[in-house]
């Protein structure tokens, strides 16, 4: 295995970063333990992780977001006083590119490569657009990239603002004879773009790399990372698994670097649906937004669980099946009534007999500036709605009863439901949604942001919900879908690819489903 | 990702749906579907919640009964100050009704505030309610019932107009109803010829305030039969309760399977139609209408509805706090104006009460949230 330190004993020059042993606690959690990294100028350097392996933290300790409790820092072969003071960035040669981008939509191109410029306002007060535009298309220009200054950046295309995005972040550094010693650093740039445009940006990162910059580029997707990047190091648990040469390593290797040890021989899936249950709930051909053509049949008293990577669409489909997102097209049939997907409203799916616990829960799940037992009633209001009036001391007693069977902590009904702690929140929601006796329970994250102890009770209300009906589960969180679960669908690139089942559901194998790397034909139950 | 994912959340001036974080983003979306939790949360914490939450109850009981107190020390003062004038049955009387129009006015703006939207349109549907009854009958020599039925219709289509393109096009309320305003102004100047129209058919006049009850012109208990009905409607009905729901957070409300748009439309023509109620009611008071009849009852409006919603339910827009509202402020006005004081008193009455009332619930949800978190 060409696991460690081979590239340093080549001849190349003083590496252009090197960071040793950085290590960082977050309340007793090490997020990053003891993570090296050495990066070479004018080289594109991979690096890869699970969620939650360090590579963000990392980054933002480069970034001087974070105060890393231990490790060492060099640039060009100079020590750097960690942590770094706030902008000190800039001046090591760093550039940033988030996934977000960080363009304003509704102005132009030109508007937003020059935003920084315009924001600093040394050219005090007057700013030549044309000029500004002449500038920005030889810009393009010198990069190869066709894109018009004057459109406006909510109508050019998603790749298209990528690459504008690190045009500006490279540019940013100052218009320099030469670019070597500065590092442009991408996390995750490709992870909302359509696979066959990728190579677009590739072509950008290549030109910007002739150019004498490096580039570091986060991502979790092994096949990108073996095309454009020179070494990669991989990120397990916060510490360092490895650097390779990317030409010398396979995608096996890869993966056992990332997920620690060897893949599982693979299983047959075909085995996946439970046999002899009756279907509740059966999907077909749901495509729009990241979904192609996802299709499964869901079997009374079943967990199915949902999981992907970022940008695979695999948290899609309960929002799709519960008509929150417009414009998703497809079929459905639950328990002989059959629907459209594209008709669906949250209304229409209710009455067909789902229910959906939303990630975010702050926003979509709650309204924080209410009471307890008010959020909680929301979904059984006509049901106190008695003889012309609300009966306030039925619905309070429903609250405080749902309170404590679902373990709310405090009991206390009247108090805002923002008051309360993640989990109880996440307990109440539960509540909300498990007293209408759903057939089929749509969740997202059930677990996010919750204590241990919740997280172990939501395990339960999830198993006991589903003794009357149904529950897919669409979660990143590899660990409780092998809890809970009894069957689990893997998504790639929006499409559901394979199914694994019973003893077959570990973490690890879910993770290297998710990477792509066996590729089962889906067990289509139609 | 969900179909909140979208641009509009920047056009979300002000969300008037939590009159306590007025100006904050209540209804603001945020594009990702996962919200990262404060960590480090254990259910521990929450443990002792029964000692904050006794001190908030008696605590939130004072904040709920400070303006009605305010209001009784007001009266006293003045009375003391003022006994021949001010403490007379006949003062209280012309206070309670002269001002029922604009608690009628408050009571259909509270309606698209709870909702989470602005209505500005109120005073000039008054306007245009009174005119409409006034040319109708006075100069058309149609029947005043038929002539309120079409003022009452008026109302309902503004109010459509405005919730259509507030809620369908997703223009922000607060300038969709600024326009209709204006808009309206100018056609109440058009068809009224800049003249004031009297005359109007007396039989209205006797049902608003020659009939009195207990020495009350029926105008003020009209008022309080409005009132009635909408704190039957938002304490005692899912409607009132989804109302609420769908203005402080519009994604839960439509997750939770609410007709959102339906809701929003609805309120906005309610308060429009009730506007054009208080419109028939200025009319039946004065016999007239002109073309700038019911356009000063805007700021007050707004003025009563903020100050009314920190009392009885603070933080909550409610109707037996608008009606408080808008009589601790006229209590005061006439008081001051009969104590010599001149009419600049009104506006500075006015205009300094909504600001007061909007920092006051400020300051409140400051220390709310502080001790929620």
């Amino acid at each position: 295995m060409p696991q460690t330190d081979a590239p340093r004993t080549d001849v190349r020059p003083t590496p252009l970063v090197r960071i040793n042993g950085l290590t960082k606690i977050f309340g007793g959690q090490r997020a990053l333990d003891g993570v090296d990294l050495t990066i070479m100028p004018g080289e594109i350097h991979g690096l890869l992780g699970e969620n939650g392996s360090g590579k963000s933290t990392l980054i933002k300790v480069l970034s001087g977001f974070h105060e890393p409790d231990e490790g060492t820092l060099e640039v060009s072969g100079v020590d750097v006083p960690l942590p770094l003071a706030p902008g000190q960035y800039r001046r090591l040669g760093f550039e940033f590119v988030h996934q977000d981008l960080g363009l304003v939509p509704s102005l132009s191109v030109t508007e937003n490569l020059y935003l920084g410029e315009i924001a600093q306002a040394r050219r005090s007060v007057l700013f030549s657009w044309r000029a500004a535009r002449a500038r920005a298309r030889q810009t393009f220009e010198r990069y190869g990239i066709d894109l018009d200054p004057s459109a406006s950046v909510d109508e050019i295309r998603p790749v298209e603002r990528a690459m504008l995005a690190i045009v500006r972040a490279v540019e940013s550094l100052g218009g320099k004879e030469s670019r070597d010693g500065d590092l442009l650093i991408l996390d995750e740039p490709t992870v909302f773009l359509p696979e066959q445009e990728v190579g677009l940006l590739f072509s950008l990162m290549r030109r910007i790399r002739a150019d004498g910059s490096s580039v570091l580029f986060v991502s979790h997707d092994l096949d990108e990372v073996r095309e454009i990047t020179d070494r990669v190091t991989v990120l397990r648990d916060g510490r360092t698994s490895g650097t390779v040469d990317t030409a010398s390593a396979s995608s096996r290797d890869l993966v056992k670097m990332i997920i620690g040890h060897d893949l599982a021989d693979h299983v047959s899936d075909v085995a996946a649906a439970p046999t002899g249950k009756r279907v509740v709930l059966s999907v077909r051909g749901l495509t729009g937004g990241y979904l192609t053509d996802v299709g499964f049949d869901l079997h009374e008293g079943e967990v199915l669980g949902f999981a992907g990577l970022m940008g695979s669409g695999y948290e899609d489909v309960v929002y799709a099946l519960f008509g929150a997102d417009p414009g998703t097209s497809g079929s459905l049939a639950l328990d002989g009534r059959t629907a459209e997907a594209s008709a669906l409203s949250p209304r229409r799916a209710m009455s067909l007999g789902m229910a959906l616990v939303p990630g975010d829960r702050k926003n979509h799940g709650s309204v924080a500036t209410l009471s307890m037992a008010e959020n909680i009633n929301l979904t059984v209001l006509d049901r106190h709605f008695l003889g012309g009036r609300l009966r306030k001391g039925r619905l309070r007693a429903n609250a405080q009863q749902l309170i404590s069977e679902f373990d709310v902590r405090p009991a206390l009904p009247d108090l805002d439901y923002g008051s309360f702690s993640g989990g109880n929140q996440q307990k109440a929601l539960m509540a909300k949604w498990q007293q209408i006796r759903p057939k089929v329970l749509l969740l997202h994250e059930p677990t996010q942001g919750v204590d241990v102890g919740a997280r172990q009770q939501i395990f339960d209300m999830i198993r006991r919900s589903t003794a009357t009906g149904a529950t897919i589960c669409a979660s990143s969180d590899f660990e409780q879908l092998e809890a809970i679960c009894d069957r689990v669908g893997i998504f790639v690139r929006g499409r559901l690819v394979t199914f694994v089942s019973g003893a077959d559901i570990t973490k690890a194998r879910i993770a290297d489903l998710c990477h792509g790397q066996t590729s089962a034909s889906v067990p289509h139950t139609s | 990702m969900t179909a909140t994912q979208g641009d509009d959340a920047g056009t979300t001036v002000a969300s008037p749906a939590e009159p306590d974080a007025a100006g904050g983003a209540t209804s603001g979306e945020t594009s990702g579907k996962t919200s990262s939790e404060t960590s480090g949360r254990t259910s521990g914490e929450t443990g002792g919640g029964a000692g904050p939450r006794s001190r908030r109850r008696s605590s939130g009981r004072l904040e709920a009964l400070a303006l009605p107190i305010t209001w009784l020390v007001v009266i006293v003062v003045f009375s003391v100050a003022e006994t021949d004038t001010f403490f007379t049955g006949a003062n209280a009387s012309s206070i309670l009704a002269s001002q029922a129009v604009l608690v009628v006015v408050t009571l259909g703006l509270i309606v698209p505030l709870i909702a989470g939207d602005f209505d500005l349109s109120v005073g000039s549907v008054v306007g245009m309610s009174a005119l409409t009854i006034a040319i109708l009958n006075v100069q058309h020599h149609w029947p005043v019932g038929v002539a309120i039925v079409v003022a009452l219709a008026v109302g309902v289509v503004v109010g459509l107009v405005n919730g259509a393109l507030t809620v369908l096009l997703g223009i922000d309320s607060l300038i969709v109803t600024l326009g209709m305003s204006t808009l309206l102004s100018g056609v109440a100047l058009w068809v009224s010829d800049a003249n004031t129209i009297t005359g109007v058919s007396q039989s209205l006049i006797d049902i608003v305030i020659t009939y009195r009850l207990a020495g009350i012109p029926m105008e003020f208990y009209y008022a309080v039969i409005l009132a009635l009905i909408l704190w039957y409607v938002f304490q005692f009905t899912p409607l009132g309760q989804r109302l609420l729901v769908a203005g402080r957070n519009r994604e839960v409300a439509r997750l939770s399977g609410m007709r959102v748009a339906t809701l929003r439309i609805g309120a906005m023509v309610t308060s429009s139609f009730v506007a054009a109620v208080g419109g028939v009611l200025i009319v039946g008071t004065s016999g007239s209408a002109g073309p700038t009849t019911g356009v000063d009852l805007l700021l007050p409006a707004f003025a009563a509805a903020f100050l009314g919603s920190t009392t009885i339910k603070p933080g909550r827009f409610n109707p037996w706090g608008t009606v408080i509202a808008v009589y601790f402020l006229v209590t005061g006005i006439t008081g001051l104006q009969l104590l010599g004081l001149a009419s600049f008193v009104q506006n500075l009455f006015y205009g300094g009460a909504l600001i007061l009332a909007v920092s006051f619930s400020q300051i409140v949800r400051r220390r709310q949230l502080k001790r929620g978190n």
